[in-house]
């Protein structure tokens, strides 16, 4: 059983519903609709068929050898989100969260998205289904993701710069939570991380658990016993969340979340969890980066998915009761987890995905070749292969 | 008494519809701000309102987040904004309320924020982003400081949900015209009447209506159907137009102001 939010939607101290009051009554309409539909066997009929039959489910649980020889230390177990359609765990949340905004008589859907993964599984969805769709995206990431951002508009969406702030996720989602604001009567805003306002942090956490509850059952079968460490990067968290809830009451297994470092923790970096302080922003009570008078300081990593000043609420209850741990590794060390599985495994992961594989080789000295790590790998690659050009060029052209 | 439910009262008795403006403190500077609210409270404004910068200002559009951005890029803090409220007091009574998000509340811890308000000479603050729900610490501190609270209701607010937030509500109540963000708009949203109308059989507490108010008439409009008027948008746009000639920003802010607040004295009498 994964933890549940409270009456008034906080995990702990976190959470909560900070948002304009125009949206109060389309929040509380969300949370009915969430709690009648997710416990409707024909609703989980429905997710399960496009589960299996559209994304390729259930994913692969993959023993990654020549990764566990390499490190010495405990074996590591991939799960392979990247194999999912769309290339990464986001396409479970939102082909969950179509379904939701269908069964609600929605006919727009609207989101933020800051590598343009959340968008691309987004504007995915509602081709599918054959919904208007619009994408929020800052500038700056615009330019950085461009082929993310063909891949949207050829999907039919409509993808709309963000020039306000600083140009990234965050004021994407600004400016999503304004949209629905006006237009919240007939818009459905399909949020892409565990994140924001109650109940969007529950409703991803439970879409992504399908990752977590496979990954149980498959090591179970492979090894007849719980992996002692999970791991997984943390942005907005709901790749993490998706794999940990479900072993939350399993306290044996130890979780830990890898936050972007960027340029080291002391300079410009993203990890709310292992650096922040504890503010409200975005909906919700949880820890951010912030500075003087509350003001939000812009993240910053080198991987645009992780570059967010916030994370969920549900992952800093976690860490406030300490039943999960936070790292954080540099923009250099993720781009050393990118060749370190690209070159024993022959899988090139996302930057975010990275941040976890780059934590690895820390990790294996606490562990004998008894020991059992699940990583999962919540994104394939093929995005980033400019970003991480530039920034091996002098390396990899010698 | 609070100086905010004074003149609400003195409204009442003259049968008189409040004006309120909005300035974003620190736009383009705290200095600026100051003149604005001096020549503002000369003029006759009858409340004025005074947002706190915030980095992520999700309930405002396009021209505020612009003022929050110049507010910011110029050094505003909640310090200097106090200091601030504490000069104008030197020279008038005008009542003065604070709108913030609530991040910067909570970040000065809400006890504190309030004693502060108070002591700088603030009468009361708006959140709008801090729902009835959530708002036990802040009406607790605001209370013991003798701070209005107000609260914003909204065309998609339900019935009994109204009630619950007028119940909340010290000061007035602040029924924004519209679903949408704050912004000039070329005409009164359809939502207002009905709005109002279902508001009004919940509370007997003054009400006035922001987001959206652009112009005189439409001032003069809504003062026949609400206690007060609120413009923000259309004043920061009058303040930007003019950030090239400062000799000029006061004296033509001011100047609209006027024109606005003889609209909404035009109407008298009581509400129907």
């Amino acid at each position: 059983m994964p933890l549940r939010a409270d009456a008034r939607g906080r995990f702990g101290e976190f959470g909560g519903q900070y948002v304009p009051e125009v949206l109060i009554p389309a929040l509380q309409e969300l949370e009915a609709a969430h709690r009648r539909y997710w416990n409707d066997p024909e609703f989980q009929a429905e997710y399960e068929f496009y589960l299996r039959e559209y994304v390729g489910r259930p994913s692969l649980l993959y023993f990654a050898q020549r990764l566990t020889e390499a490190l010495g230390g405990p074996k590591i177990y991939l799960k392979r989100e990247d194999l999912n359609h769309t290339g990464a765990h986001k396409i479970n949340n939102a082909i969950g969260q179509i379904l939701l905004a269908r069964r609600m008589g929605k006919k727009r859907i609207i989101a933020e998205t800051g590598a343009g993964q959340h968008g691309v599984a987004t504007a995915t969805a509602c081709a599918l289904f054959g919904m208007e769709c619009e994408i929020y995206m800052g500038a700056e990431d615009v330019e950085r993701q461009a082929l993310n951002v063909f891949r949207m508009r050829l999907l039919g969406a409509k993808v709309t710069p963000v020039t306000s702030g600083t140009r990234t996720l965050k004021d994407a989602t600004n400016e999503a939570f304004r949209d629905w604001v006006t237009n919240v009567r007939t818009t459905y805003y399909l949020i892409g991380s565990a994140v924001g306002a109650h109940p969007f942090p529950t409703i991803v956490r439970d879409l992504q658990s399908v990752i977590g509850r496979e990954a149980r059952r498959q090591i179970l079968e492979r090894e007849g016993r719980l992996p002692d460490c999970l791991v997984a990067c943390v942005g907005g968290g709901s790749n993490a969340l998706g794999l940990f809830a479900p072993f939350y009451e399993d306290r044996q297994v130890r979780m830990i979340g890898v936050e972007a470092a960027g340029e080291g923790i002391e300079r410009r970096h993203a990890a709310s969890l292992t650096a922040g302080t504890v503010g409200v922003f975005h909906g919700a009570r949880t820890f951010l980066l912030q500075e003087q008078d509350g003001q939000i300081r812009p993240a910053h990593s080198i991987s645009a998915g992780l570059d967010y000043p916030g994370v969920g609420p549900e992952l800093a209850y976690y860490r406030r009761t300490g039943r999960a741990e936070f790292v954080a590794v540099t923009d250099a060390e993720a781009l050393e987890g990118v060749q370190l599985l690209a070159r024993t495994e022959g899988i090139i992961p996302a930057l975010e995905t990275a941040h976890a594989i780059a934590y690895l080789p820390k990790l294996a000295q606490e562990y004998g070749p008894e020991g059992i790590v699940i990583v999962n790998l919540s994104g394939r690659g093929d995005k980033d292969a400019s970003i991480v050009a530039r920034a091996l060029e002098e390396k990899l052209g010698s | 008494m609070n100086r905010v439910d004074a003149r609400f009262e003195k409204l009442r008795a003259d049968g008189e519809r409040a004006f309120i403006p909005y300035f974003a403190a620190g736009d383009p500077s705290l200095s600026a701000t100051e003149e604005l609210v001096l020549a503002a409270a000369e003029v006759g404004a009858d409340v004025i309102e005074l947002g706190i910068p915030f980095s992520d200002p999700i309930a405002d559009g396009p021209s505020i987040q612009r003022a929050t951005e110049r507010a910011l890029r110029a050094g505003t803090t909640v310090e200097g904004i106090f200091r601030t409220v504490e000069r104008i007091r030197e020279s008038s009574d005008v009542p003065l309320v604070l709108m913030t998000y609530f991040n910067p509340v909570a970040y000065r811890g809400v006890e504190r924020f309030c004693q502060e308000a108070r002591q700088a000479g603030a009468d009361g603050l708006i959140v709008p982003d801090l729902p009835v729900e959530d708002a036990e610490e802040l009406l607790e501190a605001a209370r013991a400081q003798e701070l209005a609270t107000i609260f914003l209701v909204a065309p998609t607010t339900p019935n009994e949900r109204i009630r619950r937030i007028a119940d909340a509500t010290r000061g007035f109540l602040y029924a924004v015209s519209l679903t949408g963000v704050t912004g000039a708009r070329d005409a009164i949203s359809p939502d207002l009447q009905p709005l109002l109308e279902r508001v009004r059989r919940q509370t007997n507490k003054p009400v006035c209506v922001g987001f959206g108010i652009s112009n005189p008439e439409q001032a003069r409009r809504v003062a026949q159907l609400a206690d007060g008027v609120i413009v923000g948008s259309a004043i920061v746009n009058t303040v930007e137009a003019h950030l090239s000639e400062p000799q000029r920003l006061v004296g033509a802010t001011r100047e609209f102001i006027r024109e606005l607040l003889t609209a909404v004295r035009s109407v008298r009498g009581p509400l129907r």
